[in-house]
């Protein structure tokens, strides 16, 4: 099948690939890129494992095509740390907060929680659910990872030290 | 040198053991897209597998044409059952002792069976390829209801057994009959019924559902033809079982096939069986040579793999007019689906469901289960629960609720006048079981309390009374269930699968410098094995957790297991835990009493090391003593410092709670809101109360799910009208409610660390708690039972019957 050039930066690099008009955004960052943090786990935009930061919005990779991204700029997980290796607030609050089992929707639900606090900085526990509602989780129950999110707002806005969460 | 001169409670809590809320050591992998699940895999020249599947279930497979597919660019074969003849596997053998089909071989018997098998270059021309196969069907009548599988005229599904009267567990009545499973003194059942004062009586459908852990199936298989050696990658939830009988399968030997479960995405059961994506991946890769990934989709996983419940139990009790529990009897539709593939200890055609006695002192009890054929897909497996545990809890939890009504007693005060009581533990059930410990009561009244119970009930008495006077349009339920688990299978004398004992093992090996590593039997898949193994071992050795690695899920390193479901890693390789570390530490304290010049009998252990009794600053602390087991061990002792365990439990684990769930609901849109819910569980010693909470958490939030309307179901022409997320109710943040969690501590007494386990307990334990509340706001209707799930167009329908609403 032919192929189409695309350009994108993913993770502050850009990136440059031949791609086949069908390909999976998804298939096209876990098997190109080997960026194999998001996953996919429906196929069908519910569970929402696969869930990228593309240019402001999250987005369910799995019903995208990697050419509709041709000049976006995505993050993933594995952009989500700084350059020297420091943890977002949020993969700190989500090991603390007891906010993951398996570890096959954190990636994703980390993502989205990211531009939730983009969106909202301070949101309420309600709005926390209803702001992570496309993000399937089946081993929490979500309360650990609510508590995870609200720990790493109070941080990312000052209103919280680090060290009373221990 | 003298690290034990810190004080006490320095050292333990240097240890982070056993009681700690140790963060997990997975999580830094995982927040950070680092964990390695089966589809992460990327090997050299890997190709991809895909399946073609029947769009009918049932119907005669009259032709396949894979030429079409065959002629595809970058199509490398196509596996039909024909195919898999020349290799002996179009049929395997299944763990419940019949068998399956693998490919489809002149029939099919539910609607997405596997009929052949592609493999390509790439997952897209794979799947390319499976829409050019042309299969010819010739449609048959099909089988939905269970209940009508055993009529006369029911259609034949399983020609292949025609005039097979027996099965694997005894005699077949019907053409679509599997087994009958019959437990308990029938006819001192029988008499308990006919003296009784009062009786109840009621069907309780558990519908079929679906574990659904959101990483579908999947495998990598990989022949090496020159070494002769296979690797098999996949989503197991038991790595040596799947060797085992990948083993006798191919006929490769053993010790020349490795299985490995990387990361899993949560399980459930649902990576417990043996499925014919495994099976066509490692013929793929011995035919071509080459690494074969399969990973199911979602609708292939809820379709087609391990569907969980679908029994149908008519319960009866028997009772004095006072209350008192005089006799149970059940009777069991067991719909398995058109092959018989529950993942039960294989001597249990119908799991440890004569648990159903439940946490009662019942004299006599009798269960007959029959397990039948239809149309559906096969599966049975323990769905966050021991097996058939679930089942059989929902059935006692119901019926006593329905007891409760006829007597016009409380339901709460039903259970507190029929538990067993504290002493007479060891209790040994009318069905055959020996409960191990429990105290009930204890338990029951802190959760009553806890939630204020009584006030409850005179609040639902008021909102009742308000809906009369029409001010309200909502009803109040609350819901109370007391569950008693049966987990950590189990004891070897009557727990197998396919001849192998249900034991378990941990390996440990100290390095000179007092670090660990462990490797374990079992497989996480979300429960933090790596994190409380450690903490085990931490307070049995004295050496810190964040000391000790421990490795699980590669067939090549790890001592043979049975794996991780029933909730038996820590009844059983917990125990193996523990075992392992008090051979080092045995011969831990023989080094120190050489290195102290000492008779071992001196010596007593203090957290971290031992001390001269008498003489407590004359110690060896268990780094001091590591480093001696490399250099400075007694004469005639071999140096190193290892163990391995094999442990063979003496018993089941009783792991027990009460649940009580405050539900409103309103009568106009059948919607409900829960408006509390409160989990107490006892699951023995607390090895990480943060782990058990999540653990509670994520299992309520299941039973939430099966309970108020996650259902695989099926039309009357046998098509799955459920099998994507789409349809298939899996809750969000929104719709789950928030949980309070509690505990009592009642520890195990023949396990060594006193724990029982605990991730299936709130499955098990909420799903009737969330069924009695529904139940319960209608039950001064005069309703009994309303079957589950509990969806809100079937209780508006329920409403709308009651002439709640217009």
């Amino acid at each position: 099948m032919a192929k189409t050039h695309v350009k994108m930066t993913v993770n502050g690099k850009e990136i440059e690939a031949l791609v086949e008009p069908r390909t999976l955004l998804i298939h096209f960052i876990r098997e190109e890129l080997e960026l194999t943090g998001p996953h996919i786990g429906c196929e069908t935009s519910h569970c929402g494992a696969c869930t990228l930061d593309i240019d402001g919005k999250s987005v369910k990779s799995c019903t995208m095509f990697a050419v509709q991204a041709n000049g976006a700029d995505i993050r993933t997980i594995e952009g989500m740390a700084e350059a020297d290796g420091t943890l977002h607030p949020l993969q700190d609050a989500f090991r603390e907060m007891h906010g993951l089992q398996c570890g096959f929707c954190t990636p994703g639900m980390i993502t989205r929680a990211y531009r939730l606090l983009q969106e909202n900085p301070n949101p309420s526990d309600e709005e926390i659910r209803m702001g992570i509602s496309g993000n399937l989780c089946r081993c929490t129950g979500y309360q650990n990872i609510v508590a995870a999110i609200r720990l790493a707002a109070e941080r990312m806005n000052g209103t919280q030290n680090w060290e009373a969460a221990e | 040198m003298n690290d034990m001169t810190v004080p006490r409670e320095e050292r333990e809590a240097k240890l982070e053991g056993m009681g700690c809320k140790r963060k997990r050591v997975e999580d830094v992998r995982f927040t950070q897209g680092k964990g390695n699940y089966v589809d992460d895999i990327k090997l050299k020249d890997m190709v991809f597998g895909d399946f073609v599947r029947s769009p009918y279930p049932h119907a005669r497979v009259k032709s396949i044409d894979t030429s079409a597919a065959e002629a595809l660019p970058g199509v490398l074969a196509v596996l039909t059952a024909e195919t898999l003849k020349t290799v002996n596997l179009a049929w395997m053998p299944t763990l419940a002792g019949d068998v399956q089909m693998v490919l489809a071989d002149g029939k099919v018997l539910f609607q997405n069976q596997e009929v052949a098998f592609v493999i390509a270059e790439d997952r897209y021309i794979a799947a390319d390829a499976v829409d050019l196969v042309e299969v010819e069907y010739e449609e048959l009548p099909v089988l939905v209801d269970p209940f009508k599988a055993m009529e006369p005229d029911a259609p034949v599904l399983r020609e292949d057994l025609e005039g097979k009267t027996e099965g694997a567990h005894g005699a077949r009545k019907h053409h679509n009959h599997i087994f009958e499973w019959t437990v308990g003194d029938s006819e001192a059942t029988d008499l308990a019924f006919s003296k009784a004062e009062v009786t109840v009586k009621e069907l309780f459908s558990y519908h079929r559902c679906h574990p659904c852990p959101l990483e579908t199936c999947a495998c990598v298989a990989s022949m090496d033809k020159i070494k002769g050696e296979l690797t098999l990658w996949g989503t197991f939830q038991a790595p040596h079982v799947v060797r085992t009988v990948a083993s006798l399968l191919s006929t490769i030997p053993e010790h020349k096939i490795r299985v490995i479960s990387p990361d899993i995405g949560g399980g459930f059961g649902n990576k417990v069986g043996v499925y014919p994506g495994y099976v066509c991946s490692i013929v793929g890769s011995i035919v071509l040579g080459r690494p074969v990934k399969w990973v199911e989709d979602r609708i292939e996983n809820l379709s087609a793999t391990a569907f969980a419940r679908d029994y149908h139990m008519t319960t009866e009790l028997a009772a004095t007019a006072e209350g008192k529990i005089t006799g149970l009897r059940c009777h069991v539709l067991a719909d398995h689906g058109g092959f018989d593939a529950c993942a039960d200890p294989s001597k249990w055609p119908a799991g440890f469901f004569n648990i159903i006695t439940g946490s009662y002192d019942i004299p006599t009890a009798h269960v007959a289960v029959d397990g039948v054929y239809t149309n559906k897909a096969p599966g049975g497996v323990a769905y966050r629960c021991s097996f058939r545990v679930t089942e059989a809890v929902y059935a006692m939890e119901r019926a006593i609720d329905v007891l409760a009504r006829k007597l016009n007693m409380d339901p709460a005060e039903l259970r507190l006048k029929n538990f067993i009581r504290p002493e007479q533990f060891p209790y040994p059930s009318a069905l055959g079981w020996e409960y191990d410990s429990g105290d009930y009561e204890t338990a029951m009244r802190k959760a009553m309390e806890t939630v204020d119970y009584a006030g409850l009930r005179a609040e639902q008495a008021e909102k009742r009374a308000a809906f009369e006077r029409g001010e309200t349009r909502e009803l109040m339920g609350i819901g109370v269930s007391f569950f008693t688990e049966i987990v950590g299978a189990g004891p070897t004398r009557n727990c197998d699968i396919l001849g192998i004992g249900m034991f378990d093992s941990c390996e440990i090996r100290i390095h000179p410098t007092g670090a660990a590593i462990a490797r374990m039997g079992t497989i996480s898949q979300g429960q933090g094995h790596q994190t409380t193994y450690a903490q085990i071992l931490a307070t049995e050795l004295g050496i810190p957790a964040d000391m000790i690695d421990i490795e699980e899920g590669d067939t090549d390193t790890a001592p043979y297991g049975l794996g991780t479901y029933g909730s038996r890693s820590t009844p059983v390789a917990g125990a193996a835990t523990a075992m392992a570390a008090r051979k080092i530490k045995a011969k831990a304290q023989m080094i120190a009493a050489h290195m102290l010049e000492v008779h071992e009998d001196d010596l007593e252990w203090d957290v971290d090391g031992f001390r001269v009794k008498g003489l407590p600053e004359k110690t060896a602390s268990m780094k001091e003593i590591c480093w001696a087991a490399y250099n400075n061990v007694p004469p005639n002792m071999e140096p190193g410092l290892e163990a391995v365990s094999y442990y063979d439990p003496p018993n089941m684990t009783y792991p027990f709670g009460a649940y009580i769930c405050v539900m409103d609901i309103d009568v106009d849109t059948g919607a409900h809101k829960v408006r509390r819910f409160y989990a107490l569980d006892d699951c023995g010693t607390r090895i990480n109360p943060m782990i058990i909470e999540g653990q509670v958490h994520g299992g309520l939030t299941e039973g939430y799910a099966i309970a108020m309307g996650q259902e695989i179901a099926y039309d009357d022409m046998g098509n799955v009208t459920t099998a994507s997320l789409m349809d298939f109710f899996l809750p969000t943040a929104v719709e789950t409610p928030f949980w309070e969690t509690d505990w009592t501590v009642t520890p195990s007494p023949h396990h060594p660390i006193g724990a029982k386990g605990v991730g299936e307990s709130p499955n098990v334990g909420s799903v009737p708690c969330f069924s009695n509340a529904v139940n319960d706001a209608f039950a001064h209707l005069g309703v009994t039972h309303i079957q589950m799930p509990h969806d809100n167009w079937r209780i508006w329908r329920e409403c709308k019957r009651l002439g709640l609403t217009g």
